[in-house]
């Protein structure tokens, strides 16, 4: 009976969420306010339905109702209670409901907490909302329904993919669609600042919030499902542009552009018609994501079965989306003026740089990650594109970015002083110096691109640092006074900060990861020995053990360096009901730097094939991220002061700012 | 700005969407295969350990069948597997095992733990048959019609819908001829 419910729920949110759309349209259009008031009820009505459908849905996965047949294909009874839970949206049915969930909890905050914005903002906002949302319900229920019965009901599921039974990936698609969806607001705000004609520091007090948590978000969900990547795959790295990695990584590199250029129409009321873009931009990445994950158009380990019905739709849904709000773009853009004139030298300035230069490496990942299919199209060939490419291109993009990042922060609003600012990072530049000579110093291989990429790490945390300093004038007053300034630091200074220096630690983490990663090979038996890294590893032990719905094989390595030793272990594990094997390497933390071991299958009877890596200081991956996603999430607590030209209504200035919507 | 410029990005996605329209029709793990349509390379191959009697590419002749390229240390093939025992099962076409580069005994202790669905298995060790067949990993699958050529190639492990959507309308339609 509740699948029905379910399945009634979401047909029901569906045909409010038709109507919702142009009720609000014609609410925002003056028209009658009873309109509008339906229109934000609903919102929240519509979320409620969604949730009923999908706690529904997880509830059969709680029963092991196999009598749905999604359950039945993606379920098993013998399976942990909380992965037959996090099974829900371990498919591409229950995975798209989690989505629009998320998208509707969002419409539903946007409709509660939304008095503070202009009405017909709010309105035209939470319509473009709604037409999204009344797509995606359409396409879950005309082609991937979740709630179909099987008859007769089997009597027992046929698995979940045993990849997925491990609590990284569990966690890491809610953060990702919480990131991607999240970015539907500021594309939604977006859209409707083009209708009005009107966008302000307003309405960029209002998105950027927004924009900040979704960027958070997608930020840890990307984190988690690296992380998981590196301790679960066994191959010893933790990013290998996969077409699926790269659709999470481009919505992630508009949206960073896009946080740093809302800033820009919040305090200077200039690059509007820019930061625009870059919110449809961002949002239509994530939906251009999830057509590459759903439709079957690029092969990878992540894709969901493929259904060219369902790519059809999605196809239909990004043509709406994306080709809608870009046609609106084209004609409205235009009326929108700035009165925020700045000088090239100037915080405005380095943050067109650090957009253009964030749009770059989104073209090049996403040229990258589509070329295979261009090349296709055009010719038949099939190619694929790997990592040299990326390692290529992207890395002198990344750097060149990270080495204006630290000057940027200290350049001045609307007209900079290129001289000072850098005078100011000399502390950094030397420190950055000295850590670069001992890179090169001290490392057994690479050591020019070493002694580069440190130095930059540390020139970049110096940078964020010193912002702060000059902020609280440290060491130019009493210190007293400094720490009283300090606690009246803005939360988007302190944000900045952090999420800079995050993003040096990471830096540290992938550029040693990807210099002096050691690894070794080896056929190893029982007693064998093998050397990485100053490590003596032996092979102690290979057992075999039975899990609650596994069959496993249990290598025990003993590791020992200047007469310490530790012992570590690492699975390998056979699912009978899918018939398929997973790895848990063994994984030893060395203050940040891993000893990494993953096995092979003893098919020679000679030993098992073993590889050891060495990955040094790559905590600092996680570590980094972590501390990026904090300095959003502060900066997201800050809701910035209200601009003083805009206090009162005083007359808009002149041009085209008061343009009717 | 200039209206002009305002357009470039509507455009460039419109580029972008034909593209996507167009990589819809198209499956990106059928690579295609220089043997398609060309008669199979001759080969004959031994009975693996543990079985009677192994195969040659004259037998395949006379009906439509599946050559599937498999191994016990390929961890596709163990997802694969399943659904070739249902077709075996379903009676719906012959296939004919290719055991590649294994060890003497790990085909059969396979067959054994998870079953046959092969009508017959070959045992080809060196790999020799592979580089012939033009193979680049396993599982890999061959259609190879009445006269013996080979029609199609997939370069995956064959699932439940990739079988009712492509492979079984091209066998019905290979069996009509």
């Amino acid at each position: 009976m509740t699948p029905e419910i379910g399945h009634f729920a979401l047909i029901l949110a569906f045909m409010l969420a038709l109507i919702q759309g142009p009720a609000l349209f014609m609410g925002a259009r003056g028209g009658d306010a009873r309109f509008a008031v339906f229109a934000q009820r609903a919102s929240i009505l519509i979320f409620g339905l969604v949730a009923l459908s999908f706690f529904s849905l997880m509830h059969a996965y709680a029963v092991s109702d196999f009598s749905v047949a999604n359950v039945f294909q993606n379920s098993h009874s013998a399976k942990p209670f909380i992965y037959k839970l996090t099974g829900t949206w371990g498919n591409h049915e229950g995975s798209m409901l989690l989505w629009a969930l998320i998208l509707t909890l969002f419409s539903a905050v946007l409709a509660m907490q939304g008095r503070a914005a202009p009405r017909d903002l709010l309105l035209l906002t939470l319509g473009v909302q709604a037409l999204i949302i009344t797509a995606f319900l359409a396409f879950i229920l005309f082609t991937s329904n979740p709630f179909l019965r099987l008859i007769p009901t089997p009597a027992d599921g046929t698995g979940l993919n045993p990849l997925l039974q491990d609590p990284g990936l569990a966690i890491h698609p809610p953060f990702l669609y919480l990131g991607y969806v999240g970015f539907s607001i500021p594309f939604s705000f977006a859209v409707a600042a083009l209708i009005r004609g009107r966008a302000d520091s307003v309405w960029a007090r209002l998105v950027r919030p927004w924009a900040l948590i979704a960027w958070v978000f997608l930020t840890i969900g990307i984190m988690l499902g690296s992380w998981w990547a590196y301790y679960e795959l066994g191959w010893g790295g933790w990013w290998a542009w996969d077409p699926v990695e790269n659709a999470s990584f481009m919505p992630w590199l508009a949206g960073t552009a896009l946080i740093h250029s809302i800033r820009v129409v919040e305090r200077r009321d200039a690059m509007k018609g820019w930061a625009l873009l870059l919110a449809i931009t961002t949002f239509s990445l994530s939906l251009v994501g999830t057509f590459l994950v759903r439709s079957g158009v690029i092969t990878s380990v992540h894709a969901f079965a493929v259904d060219p019905a369902r790519g059809v739709f999605i196809l239909a849904i990004l043509f709406a989306a994306i080709g809608g709000s870009l046609t609106v773009f084209a004609f409205r853009a235009n009326s929108l003026s700035a009165t925020g004139a700045f000088t090239p030298v100037s915080r405005e300035g380095a943050l067109v740089v650090n957009n253009v230069l964030l749009l770059v490496a989104c073209a090049v990942v996403f040229v990258g990650t589509f070329y295979p299919l261009f090349i296709d199209v055009l010719s038949g060939e099939k190619i694929s594109v790997g990592a040299p490419y990326y390692n290529l291109i992207f890395a002198p993009l990344a750097s060149l970015t990270l080495l204006l990042a630290a000057v940027g922060t200290l350049l001045a609003w609307k007209k900079g002083d290129l001289g000072a600012s850098l005078k100011k990072l000399w502390p950094a530049a030397a420190a950055a110096l000295v850590i670069a000579i001992i890179a090169a110093i001290f490392a057994d291989r690479a050591r020019i691109s070493g002694a580069f990429a440190m130095g930059l790490v540390v020139w970049l945390a110096g940078g964020a640092l010193i912002d702060i300093a000059e902020r609280i004038k440290l060491f130019r007053g009493p210190f007293a006074q400094s720490l009283s300034r300090a606690k009246g630091l803005p939360g988007a200074a302190w944000g900045a900060c952090l999420a800079h220096g995050g993003l040096a630690l990471f830096a540290l983490g992938a550029a040693s990861m990807s210099l002096w990663k050691t690894e070794v090979v080896q056929l190893m038996a029982e007693g064998d020995r093998a050397e990485i890294a100053g490590y003596e590893v032996t092979l102690q032990s290979v057992e075999r053990l039975r899990g609650p719905n596994y069959e496993a094989e249990r290598a025990t390595f003993v590791a020992s360096k200047n007469g310490e030793t530790v012992t570590l272990a690492g699975e390998r594990r056979f699912y009978p009901v899918r018939g398929m094997e997973t790895s848990e390497a063994a994984i030893q933390a060395r203050g940040v730097s891993d000893l990494y071991i993953s096995f092979g299958a003893n098919t020679s009877g000679n030993g098992w094939p073993v590889r050891l890596f060495f990955n040094p200081l790559v905590g600092f991956l996680w570590i980094g991220a972590g501390v990026t996603a904090l300095g959003g999430l502060i900066a997201f607590g800050d809701r910035g002061r209200k601009p003083a030209k805009l206090r009162k209504d005083k007359p808009a200035p002149a041009g085209a700012e008061a343009a009717p919507a | 700005m200039k209206r002009v410029l305002l357009i470039i990005p509507v455009l460039l996605f419109l580029v972008v969407g034909v593209f996507f329209y167009s990589g819809l029709k198209r499956d990106p793990s059928a690579i295609p295969s220089e043997l398609v349509d060309k008669p199979l390379p001759e080969f004959s191959l031994p009975a693996i350990e543990g079985f009677d009697e192994g195969f040659s590419s004259e037998e395949l002749k006379g009906e439509v069948v599946l050559l599937n390229v498999f191994a016990s240390w390929c961890v596709s093939c163990h997802i694969e597997h399943p659904f070739l025992m249902q077709l075996a099962k379903d009676d719906a076409i012959k296939i004919y095992g290719l055991n590649w580069k294994e060890k003497p005994g790990d085909g059969k202790a396979w067959l054994d733990r998870l079953g046959n669905p092969y009508t017959k298995v070959g045992d080809d060790q060196a790999g020799r048959v592979a580089i012939d067949l033009g193979v680049t990993g396993a599982p890999e699958t061959f259609v190879i019609d009445k006269e013996g050529r080979v029609r199609y190639r997939v370069a995956m492990p064959i699932t439940e819908a990739y079988w009712n959507d492509k492979l079984a309308p091209m066998i019905e339609e290979l069996r009509r001829q």
